[in-house]
């Protein structure tokens, strides 16, 4: 309830402040002697509002960050404390319990110790609450001066505001940007801890994968951690296998969408083909596992191959390829339709044949904008996991016999994080290793093909 | 004014002989309800250059593309009326529109190579068409489409670089040597000097003075000079009507019609 207390104070304020600004403004313009301001009354309304609002808004983030700190530490000085426990589960019980109470989540004690605890809680969470709301008030009044202060007919509120604008759009930008940044930096650490106690040799080229979660940490084998098996199985199943299906498909239907299909039918079916990318990939995951690894395994058996198993690289790879078709035809399809008309006419007016035209001459010139969309959906491929935890396995096989199971790198990592080791153990940080190796290779793929685009676009003005 | 437009030929030279190449009779083109082309009737004949003028949106460009069919590429047009060439109608559930194509070569306003090299933009036609047997034969079509384009001397050391490289002139000569490579007997030009600098439009215009001895060239223009220069005989279409239709000389020396003289003194259009 009190955390809310700044951001009600900082709108309540804010709101007030633009009001009022904005009443000013138009006596300003009734009083001044050509009736005109630098900047619409509005700019004077959000100025104030910024001012008022903005220090009390950011005040409000910092202190809810630090108020629970100042309350525990203010109880912990009363003398009701002293006979806590100096450390362990027991005092943090006590403590929540005793907190839980004073702010009203729980209506009653149940560890006795709590009880003569409530009340300093109670009364350090008072005291706060009331330097914070005073804090706030008082930020907001140094605003309002301020903005009233500088207030005038001939103000340029306008550039200003814009300028604020301009700065919660660019923080906004940065968020992302940011995290990026934190994921690569978090992976990086990870990844260096994993290579202190297991060799980037054997990891990058050894053939065998089977961490041993149990085994300590001071005996690491590093043969156990040969990730080629993994790098094998994502590329044959997301690069291989999921483009065999995914790029004639798409590029067929995207021919078909922008050459021959009237333009009612297209209006439906190219919705249609991107609600596939839509689908939660766990649906695919379950139609791969349910429907196509049986069906795979019965041909398989009904020609004579008994070992096929339930679990294959083949029904992850055909489903994974279905998933990625509409990434495929959509930038084939806008890259087609880029193509301009009059490469089309200049070829008909020849007398090539739609086919021929097609083929010769719609297909080149879309070319680039075709293979990045192939490179964006092998990066999306590579980075699935449902489908092939679902339908191909755990089973490191290095193999290229399609109706075995078999693994990705992303599978691993998720087995690997959730697995019984402890967080400093090789088979839990080998997960980092494999997400930075992942990393890398889809930001690759991704600067490739947005590099091949940009080129594309310049072709055509 | 009208009387310092000075044509190339004389009306002597200009005399229609034999049959027409392309005889066009009541032609009619709508888009979907709107009636673009209303009821024209023209005769073109070969070794010369016919000119089609008129203001904008008077129809002569959907004229010049019901010649080779291109108008079949809209969907919502549609045409009445018959167009024989050499005597056969072109809109005839027995033509095949490849093979009219390919006697009747089209060359568009903006310049379109295809974005390929010099050679395999030549090449392009050649080979849908069947044209050459060996390397060698196709070697030479593309060599003899480009003199005759005026374009050999200047490409001949760079044929394998892209044809969109070349200036706006040359690329146009390109298309117009793209044309010529499959052979044609008609050429269709629809403002071929349109998107050109005055230099390029003068190669392009003695260009199609050279070509006349070979083909019928058929050319729209927005240029009355350029009518007046480059062409033998002349049609003025205004609303969708053929207005007037005869030499060049003429048309822009003596027009018949009140609605031409008024479009060539430039009192409209």
């Amino acid at each position: 309830m009190s955390s809310a207390i700044p951001l009600l104070l900082a709108i309540g304020l804010g709101l007030a402040g633009w009001l009022v600004a904005r009443g000013r403004a138009w006596k300003f313009r009734s009083e001044a002697a050509g009736g005109r301001l630098a900047s619409l009354p509005v700019y004077h309304a959000w100025y104030a509002a910024l001012w008022i609002g903005g220090p009390v808004l950011i005040f409000g983030v910092i202190w809810n960050a630090i108020r629970g700190n100042l309350i525990l530490q203010h109880a912990l000085a009363s003398p009701d404390a002293a006979g806590l426990p100096a450390f362990g589960m027991r005092r943090d019980a006590i403590l929540r319990e005793a907190q839980n109470v004073a702010s009203g989540v729980s209506d009653r004690v149940i560890i006795p110790e709590a009880e003569g605890l409530v009340e300093p809680f109670r009364e350090a969470a008072m005291l706060y609450d009331g330097i914070g709301i005073a804090v706030a008030l008082v930020l907001a009044l140094i605003g309002a001066v301020w903005v009233f202060m500088r207030l005038k007919p001939g103000f340029a509120a306008r550039t200003k505001v814009e300028r604020g604008v301009l700065s919660v759009l660019f923080l906004a930008s940065l968020v992302a940007i940011l995290t990026t940044f934190g994921i690569f930096i978090t992976l990086v650490f990870e990844t260096i801890r994993f290579f202190g106690m297991v060799s980037p040799i054997d990891f990058l080229f050894g053939t065998h994968w089977g961490p041993d979660p149990m085994a300590a940490v001071s005996s690491t084998d590093g043969s156990r951690y040969g990730a080629i098996p993994l790098f094998w199985g994502t590329i044959f199943i997301g690069a291989i296998i999921a483009m065999i299906v995914a790029i004639p498909l798409g590029l067929m239907s995207a021919i078909y969408l922008t050459q021959y299909a009237n333009p009612n039918l297209r209006k439906w079916i190219k919705p249609a083909l991107e609600i596939l990318a839509g689908v939660p990939t766990v649906v695919y995951g379950y139609f791969a596992a349910l429907t196509i690894a049986p069906a795979i395994r019965e041909i398989a058996t009904s020609v004579g191959i008994t070992n096929a198993s339930s679990e294959s690289a083949l029904a992850a790879g055909l489903v994974m390829g279905v998933m990625i078709i509409p990434f495929v035809s959509s930038m084939a399809d806008d890259s087609i339709a880029a193509v301009p008309q009059a490469m089309r006419d200049g070829s008909l007016a020849m007398g090539a044949t739609t086919n021929e035209t097609i083929r010769r001459v719609l297909i080149p010139a879309a070319l680039p904008g075709i293979v990045a969309g192939i490179m964006l959906a092998v990066s999306r491929a590579i980075g699935e996991t449902m489908i092939v935890v679902m339908a191909a396995g755990y089973a490191a096989n290095l193999s290229a016999n399609p109706l075995e199971a078999m693994t990705t790198v992303t599978v691993q990592i998720v087995a690997m994080l959730t697995g019984e080791a402890s967080m400093d153990h090789p088979a839990t940080l080998s997960a980092f290793a494999l997400g930075f190796v992942l990393f890398i290779i889809t930001l690759i793929l991704n600067v490739i093909a947005l590099r091949v685009v940009k080129r594309f676009r310049e072709a055509y003005e | 004014m009208v009387t310092e437009q000075t044509p190339m030929t004389t009306p002597a030279e200009a005399e229609p002989k034999g049959e027409p190449k392309i005889r066009a009779t009541d032609v009619s083109v709508y888009y979907g309800d709107k009636k673009a082309i209303d009821q024209v009737s023209i005769d073109i004949h070969t070794e010369h250059v016919t000119a089609f003028i008129g203001p904008s949106g008077c129809g002569k460009s959907t004229f010049l593309r019901s010649l080779n069919r291109m108008n079949d590429t809209i969907p919502s047009a549609r045409m009445e009326g018959t167009i024989e060439l050499d005597g056969e109608d072109i809109y005839h559930s027995g033509m095949d529109v490849v093979q009219l194509r390919a006697r009747v070569g089209m060359v568009f306003q903006k310049p379109n190579p295809f974005p390929k090299s010099i050679y395999e933009n030549i090449a392009y036609g050649p080979r849908i068409h069947g044209l050459a047997e060996t390397k060698g034969e196709l070697d030479t079509i593309v060599e003899r489409s480009l003199q005759r384009a005026g374009l050999w001397e200047e490409v001949k050391d760079r044929i394998e670089d892209s044809g969109t490289a070349l200036s706006g002139g040359q690329q146009q000569r390109l298309c117009i040597a793209r044309a010529i490579a499959v052979d044609p007997e008609v050429i269709l030009m629809d403002e071929p000097c349109s998107a050109l600098d005055p230099i390029a439009t003068a190669k392009i215009e003695e260009l199609i003075d050279e070509l006349r001895g070979r083909y019928a060239i058929v050319i729209v223009t927005h240029s009355m000079q350029q009518a007046a220069r480059v062409s033998q005989r002349t049609a003025f279409f205004h609303l969708g009507h053929l207005v007037e239709y005869g030499h060049t000389s003429d048309i822009f020396t003596n027009p018949r019609q009140r609605r031409t003289q008024d479009y060539i003194t430039g009192r409209y259009g």
